[in-house]
């Protein structure tokens, strides 16, 4: 029992640690693919967040300027994602493509110019996002050591649940929100009431561009404490998915990053302990988790009306 | 057929016009990185044209992102997104692998049953897909991504079995047997370079056979009805799910071919990986940069073979390599608001024609 609340305990923990990059991104996808724009340049967004991150806190030292920075570097991306769909009516599914090459190739680019070599100089545990109630919680009993590991946390892990809620708040309580889904929808209705469809969708894919980069930034800044080629690998692709799995909704997709943040902290949990299972089967379960889920419960998810259609505002 | 000519030059102008933009924009990288961009650019074109060699690597590093385009292009001609190309890649190489090192038979055997093998993997893993959306309606990009995925892990499974895992220490397969190499002859490889295989050639055949059932067939203007107006195309009488199986089988074939190419001719072994190679994700830059025509694709993968083998020579003067990332990154940006400028001509020659009268 003691071991079982342990290892509970250490699962929880890595999921509390995988998840809030996704949890960040998936919301930055939401914002975009509710708002009717395609945005699989995530992946791109968040690379630039997390090189970005790590190299502003390694020069500050100050971890909340860097985590900030990451986000806005991501937020540049965005715009530049906007600016072709939105304003151009590029095809979206082309542009995301071109952002997943560009924003990785400048963010190595600039780590070989800054560092000389293609990973950041790791930062002191000072200028990484603080790990908080340390002083709270502390090792002893089972018990105590639980909530240690589940409780003494990066604030990054608290911050996301935050934002979750004011993401959730932005959708469904505010005006913007309303606009927001109903451009995804509808966005000839839109511009006949006088909402500008441009405007609206233009801020949502920014704001896209900022969250992902923020997700980013928790992998350099929390899990890991350096950028390197392979900090992001994937995840943008996952949070997207998450977000398909979700239905498109800011608690859904929650659910399907803690999934997945569970399941990379079994690999941790599982590899170290258990040499007779394959790590390589182990870290395909989450995908084959999705899949099997997908087919069982969720079916089809109901995407946007207006999802990857460019839509020019007469003027 | 003027009028395709036509359409056909613009398309041709604006990638043209797109590829020279996006060599300024590296430039002004390189610039920033107090780098001259003149020297890289010249250390660029030097690796790619100076000697027959360079150019033999240039077509041996685009032969696999021929398949990966054609497999995305026929994808986009047929209304499906075929993200998964990077799975069906995988596995079909794994397939090939496995063939290649376990079948004992002799080179002419032994060669085509490792791409029969390689372009059912692929076939399959795309069925798979197919199938989870005609059946439950399963986003495809999403379960495309997941299988991507899943492919990669079962690879490096694979590639543990004790039974092909190599003898050393490597952290990869063994060797497939020298008959399941599609290597040139000996003094032709001595004349190009060492890894020059008849890959090539595969290509150029994929390219034919998919113009032909593209344009020339019945299956092909079917699976183009589908890519352009699903509801008309099934109001017309087409079977919109059987084609959304044969798009993703052919497709996903093209891919798994792609990757036993890549094995045959190149690598000879598939190591454990440690991130994702990207040749499927490259094919949709290839196809892109193609215009999603079979013609287009094969001249954009030589193209994208030849700035990544190029690029790779960037290091030798302290350039980076990444360059060539963001060089192909804005001209598939470029290409996405392509249709701004044709958009602007069009109005301009109006304008004109209203003038003149």
């Amino acid at each position: 029992m003691d071991a079982f609340i342990n290892d509970l305990g250490i699962i929880l923990y890595a999921t509390l640690l995988y998840t809030p990059p996704l949890l960040f991104a998936a919301m930055g996808s939401c914002f975009s693919e509710l708002s009717g724009i395609v945005n699989i340049g995530i992946e791109g967004m968040m690379t630039i967040g997390a090189f970005t991150s790590a190299t502003v806190a390694y020069y500050t030292g100050n971890p909340w300027i860097g985590f900030l920075a990451g986000g806005l570097a991501g937020l540049a991306f965005g715009a530049l994602h906007a600016l072709a769909t939105v304003n151009l009516g590029a095809d979206q599914t082309i542009s995301g493509t071109a952002i997943n090459f560009l924003a990785p190739g400048v963010a190595i680019l600039m780590a070989k110019a800054l560092f000389n070599s293609s990973d950041t100089i790791p930062l002191d545990p000072t200028a990484k996002i603080p790990l908080l109630f340390s002083d709270v919680f502390t090792s002893g009993t089972v018990w105590s050591n639980f909530f240690k590991n589940v409780f003494n946390t990066y604030a990054s892990t608290y911050l996301v649940f935050i934002v979750l809620i004011v993401v959730w708040f932005v959708f469904y309580k505010t005006r913007y929100g309303l606009r927001l889904r109903a451009c995804g929808e509808h966005p000839a209705t839109c511009a006949t009431l006088g909402i500008s469809v441009t405007r609206t969708r233009f801020s949502a894919v920014c704001i896209s561009g900022f969250l992902s980069g923020l997700g980013g930034a928790c992998v350099t800044m929390a899990t890991m404490n350096q950028f390197r080629p392979t900090s992001i690998v994937g995840q943008g692709f996952i949070a997207i998915a998450a977000v398909i799995f979700g239905k498109f909704r800011p608690q859904g997709a929650m659910i399907a990053c803690l999934l997945f943040g569970m399941c990379s902290g079994l690999k941790v949990v599982v590899g170290t302990s258990n040499a007779a299972v394959s790590a390589q089967l182990i870290s395909m379960i989450p995908y084959v988790v999705t899949v099997i889920v997908l087919i069982l419960f969720v079916g089809k998810s109901r995407v946007p009306a207006a999802n990857g259609k460019p839509y020019i505002q007469a003027k | 057929m003027s009028k395709v000519k036509k359409a056909l030059e613009s398309k041709l102008a604006i990638t043209v016009f797109s590829i020279v933009v996006s060599f300024v924009v590296g430039a002004f990288f390189l610039a920033i990185m107090g780098i001259s961009p003149i020297e890289a650019y010249a250390k660029l074109f030097s690796s790619i044209f100076s000697t027959p060699k360079n150019m033999a690597y240039c077509v041996v590093y685009g032969t696999p992102l021929i398949f990966t385009g054609l497999a995305v292009a026929f994808s986009f001609r047929t209304g499906v997104f075929n993200i998964g190309a990077e799975g069906q890649f995988v596995v079909g190489s794994m397939a090939a692998c496995v063939v290649g090192i376990l079948v004992p038979a002799p080179s002419i055997v032994l060669v085509p049953l490792c791409f029969i093998a390689a372009a059912v993997a692929g076939c399959l893993w795309g069925l798979i897909v197919a199938f989870l959306k005609v059946k439950w309606g399963i986003n495809e990009v999403l379960s495309m991504i997941m299988f991507n995925w899943i492919a990669y892990y079962l690879s490096n499974y694979i590639a543990g079995f004790s039974l092909i895992h190599s003898d050393g220490n490597a952290e990869a397969t063994k060797n497939v047997q020298d008959a399941a190499r599609i290597l040139f002859p000996e003094s032709w490889r001595d004349a190009l370079c060492p890894s020059s295989n008849w890959g090539i050639f595969v290509a150029l055949a994929a390219v034919v056979v998919v113009y032909i059932i593209l344009e020339k067939t019945t299956l092909g203007y079917q699976l183009k009805a589908v890519g352009f107006n699903r509801h008309a195309a099934e109001y017309g009488g087409i079977n919109v799910s059987r084609n959304i199986y044969t798009a993703m089988a052919i497709s996903g074939a093209l891919a798994g071919i792609g990757g036993a190419v890549q094995l045959l001719g190149m690598g000879a072994r598939i190591s454990i990986f440690t991130s994702q190679e990207s040749y499927g994700f490259q094919g949709i830059s290839v196809a892109l940069i193609g215009a999603s025509n079979p013609i287009g694709v094969f001249f954009a993968g030589i193209f994208y073979g030849a700035l990544k083998y190029g690029g790779s020579k960037l290091n030798l003067i302290g350039a980076p390599s990444e360059v060539v990332n963001i060089i192909m990154g804005t001209v598939v940006f470029f290409i996405a608001i392509s249709h701004v400028f044709r958009f602007t001509r069009i109005r301009k020659s109006k304008k004109k024609k209203e003038g003149a009268q």
